[in-house]
C-alpha cells in the first residue's frame, strides 16, 4: 500500500513536471510577443526589445523553464522583481519563497495575488453544480439502469442524450432567452457584484444551471450502464427468487454494487468542472478561473497560464488518485494487489 | 461443381454482417440519428447548387428589420448576411473538419493503442505513461493553450484534436486488443508466420471495429462541440468563413433585441451534435455483442 502510494505520488509529481514544461514549450509558437502585447500596437520595435530583455524572454527555453522551476519551488529569487530591471515589479510575499508563481504581466500583479481567489470562485460555481449533478445522475441512471430497453428507460434516454448534445454557450443562449429577455426572472451576467441590483445566488442560478444541463447526461449514462450491469448479475436474480420485493432488491444489493464503477466516473466531474466553467464563465462574465485561463492563454502570459495550468493538472492528478483509492476501499476484489 | 458448393458458403458468410447493419434501422433512435446528420450532409453538399443567398454578402436594406422575413427565412445577422445560407455554409466547415480531425486523430491513437497492447512491457509502459500525461491534461485547456499559441486553421484545429483525443482512444484500442490477442485466430495467424503488421490489420482490427466506429460517432460530437467553442471563444476559423460556433459569439451582443441570431446557430450545432451522440447510442444497442 505504501508502495503503491509513493510510486502514485512519483508518477503525479512527473505529470506535472511534463505539462508545465509542455505549456511553456506550445508557448514557444506564439507569433506574438508578451512585450509586444504588453506596449500595444504603436510601440516602436525598439520598445518592445527592451521589454523583452528586460523581462528575460529572449533567453533559450530551457534556460526560461529551468528559472520558472527554480523560481516555484524558492530557490532562486525572481529575478524580475529585482529593483535594478526597472519592471517595478513587487511582491509583498517578497523575491524568493516556495511556491512563488512569479509575476503576471497582465495583471501587472503577483500571480499569487490574483489566482486564488479566482479559483474560490470558480469553486463555488463548480461546488454547486456538483452537488446538483450527483443526485440527479444517479436518480436518472438507477431508474433507466432498472430495465434495459423499457419505456422509462427509452425515455430518459433520449433526455439525457439531448442535454449532453448541448454544448455550454448553446444552452447560455437558450437560457438567458427564455429568462432573462423573454421572461424576465434572472440576471443575465453573473460578475458577483452585490451592486447590480440583483442578489448573489440569483447571480449564480443560470451558470449553475448551464453547467448541470451539459454534465449531467453523460453521468447518468454511465450510472445507468454500471446499473445495467448489477441487474443483470446472478446475485439479483436470487433475491428476486427469494421473494424480495423490488425495494428491497435495489437498495439492499443492487445499489451499493451500482455506484462502485460510477464513483471514479464522478470524480473525475471535478476535474471536468474546474476547466468546463471556461466558456460559462465567459457567457456570464463570471470573474473565474477559467476565465483568468482564457485570457492569460490570449496574451501569452505564462507565468498566470502556468500556475493555471499547474492548478487545474493537480486537480485532475489528485481526483484520479483519491477515485483509485475509493475505488478500492469500496471494492474489496482489487485490494489484493 | 465447385461454384456451386462455394455459393451458399458465401451467402452464409455475409448475411450476419448485412444483419448487423439493418438492426440499425430497427432502432429508433439511430434512424432519429442518421436523419438528423444526414440532412445537414445533404445540405452541406447541395449548398454551391441551393438557391442561397451569399452568406458572406450583406443585405444593406435587411438590417432595418433583421426578423426573419419571405427574402431571408431565418433572417439577417447583425452585419445583414442572410442566416440561412451562412448556416448551410458553416455546415461544409463543421462537417468537413470535425470527421477529418476525428479520422487523424483515430488513425493515430488505433496505431498507438495496437503497439501499446500488442507489444505489452516497456513499449506498452512508454506509450501508457505519455497518454496518461495527456490525459491529465483538462481537454478544454489543452485546446486553449494550443490554438491560442498556434493560431485557429483547419490543420492546427485537425492538430489539437490529434493531440487531445488519440490518447483516449490509444487507451480503449489497447484495453480490445489485449483481450483479442489471446484468441486462437491471432495465434493462428503467429503460426503462419505472418508478418506483426498483417496481424494487427487482419485479425485485429477488423475485430475492434464495432466499438471503434461507435466511439468515433461520439468523438465526432465532441468534436463539433469543440469547434463550436473555440469559434465561440473567438479561436474559430478566420471571418469571413462562416462558422456556427462564431456566429453565436458576434450575435450575443444584440442577444436583447435579436435573440434569433444567437439561438438559430445554437440550435443548427445542436441538432448535430445530437445527431452523432443518436446514432453512436443506436450502433451501440444495435451491436451489442
Amino acid at each position: 500500500m505504501t508502495r503503491f502510494l509513493c510510486k502514485r505520488l512519483i508518477m503525479m509529481m512527473v505529470t506535472m513536471l511534463c505539462a508545465s514544461f509542455l505549456v511553456f514549450a506550445v508557448c514557444e509558437f506564439s507569433p506574438g510577443s508578451v512585450a509586444r502585447k504588453s506596449l500595444g500596437p504603436f510601440a516602436t520595435q525598439q520598445q518592445v526589445d527592451l521589454l523583452s530583455k528586460k523581462l528575460r524572454a529572449t533567453d533559450p527555453l530551457p534556460v526560461r523553464y529551468s528559472r520558472w522551476l527554480g523560481v516555484l519551488l524558492g530557490l532562486i529569487p525572481d529575478p524580475l522583481q529585482a529593483p535594478d530591471s526597472g519592471l517595478n515589479f513587487n511582491d509583498p510575499r517578497g523575491a524568493q519563497y516556495f511556491g512563488n508563481f512569479g509575476y503576471s504581466t497582465l495583471n501587472k500583479l503577483p500571480v499569487n495575488d490574483v489566482i486564488w481567489n479566482r479559483l474560490k470562485n470558480t469553486a463555488v460555481l463548480a461546488g454547486l453544480a456538483f452537488a446538483l449533478i450527483v443526485p440527479l445522475s444517479i436518480i436518472f441512471g438507477i431508474l433507466s439502469g432498472l430495465k434495459e430497453g423499457g419505456a422509462l428507460d427509452r425515455f430518459l434516454s433520449v433526455i439525457c442524450i439531448t442535454f449532453t448534445s448541448i454544448p455550454e454557450f448553446a444552452s447560455g443562449v437558450f437560457l438567458v432567452t427564455l429568462f432573462v429577455i423573454l421572461w424576465p426572472l434572472l440576471p443575465g451576467t453573473s460578475q458577483l457584484d452585490p451592486g447590480s441590483g440583483w442578489s448573489i445566488p440569483s447571480q449564480l442560478v443560470l451558470p449553475v444551471a448551464v453547467l448541470v444541463i451539459y454534465d449531467f447526461g453523460y453521468v447518468a449514462r454511465m450510472i445507468r450502464v454500471s446499473m445495467i450491469g448489477v441487474m443483470e448479475r446472478p446475485f439479483i436474480r436470487t433475491a428476486v427468487l427469494k421473494g424480495m420485493n423490488t425495494r428491497q432488491v435495489i437498495f439492499g444489493h443492487a445499489l451499493r454494487n451500482a455506484m462502485i464503477a460510477p464513483f471514479t466516473v464522478l470524480l473525475l466531474q471535478i476535474n471536468f468542472l474546474v476547466s468546463g466553467v471556461v466558456v460559462t464563465e465567459l457567457v456570464f462574465a463570471y470573474p473565474g478561473f477559467g476565465r483568468l485561463l482564457l485570457d492569460a492563454s490570449l496574451f501569452g502570459d505564462i507565468a498566470t497560464l502556468e500556475a493555471a495550468t499547474l492548478v487545474t493538472v493537480a486537480i485532475a492528478v489528485t481526483t484520479q488518485l483519491v477515485g483509485d483509492l475509493g475505488y478500492m476501499l469500496l471494492d474489496p476484489r482489487i485490494r489484493v494487489k | 461443381m465447385a461454384l456451386e458448393g462455394t455459393a451458399p458458403l458465401m451467402n452464409v458468410a455475409k448475411r450476419p454482417a448485412r444483419a448487423k447493419w439493418r438492426r440499425i434501422f430497427r432502432s429508433k433512435t439511430a434512424l432519429v440519428g442518421l436523419f438528423l446528420v444526414s440532412f445537414w450532409v445533404v445540405l452541406a453538399v447541395l449548398a454551391p447548387i441551393l438557391p442561397l443567398q451569399s452568406p458572406t454578402k450583406p443585405d444593406v436594406m435587411a438590417m432595418a428589420n433583421p426578423f426573419p422575413s419571405a427574402a431571408h427565412w431565418l433572417g439577417v445577422d447583425i452585419l445583414g448576411r442572410d442566416i440561412l445560407a451562412r448556416l448551410i455554409f458553416g455546415a461544409r466547415t463543421v462537417l468537413l473538419v470535425a470527421p477529418l480531425s476525428v479520422a487523424v486523430a483515430m488513425t493515430v491513437g488505433i496505431s498507438m493503442g495496437m503497439v501499446a497492447g500488442y507489444y505489452g512491457g516497456q513499449v506498452d509502459a512508454v506509450i501508457s505513461r505519455f497518454s496518461d500525461i495527456i490525459l491529465a491534461f483538462p481537454v478544454l485547456v489543452l485546446y486553449v493553450v494550443l490554438i491560442a499559441n498556434i493560431g485557429p486553421s483547419v490543420i492546427n484545429i485537425v492538430i489539437a484534436t490529434t493531440i487531445a483525443s488519440a490518447p483516449g482512444i490509444g487507451r480503449i484500442t489497447r484495453g480490445l486488443v489485449l483481450g483479442l490477442k489471446q484468441q486462437e485466430y491471432v495465434a493462428a495467424a503467429r503460426l503462419r508466420a505472418e508478418s506483426t503488421l498483417y496481424i494487427m490489420l487482419v485479425e485485429l482490427l477488423p475485430n475492434c471495429r464495432g466499438m471503434l466506429i461507435v466511439d468515433g460517432c461520439l468523438r465526432i460530437g465532441y468534436t463539433i462541440i469543440t469547434i463550436g467553442i473555440l469559434g465561440f471563444l473567438g479561436l474559430g476559423l478566420p471571418p469571413p468563413n462562416p462558422d456556427w460556433g462564431g456566429m453565436v459569439k458576434e450575435s450575443t451582443t444584440v442577444l436583447n433585441v435579436w435573440p434569433f441570431m444567437s439561438v438559430e446557430p445554437s440550435i443548427a450545432i445542436v441538432s448535430l451534435v445530437l445527431g452523432f451522440n443518436l446514432l453512436a447510442d443506436g450502433l451501440r444497442e444495435a451491436w451489442k455483442p
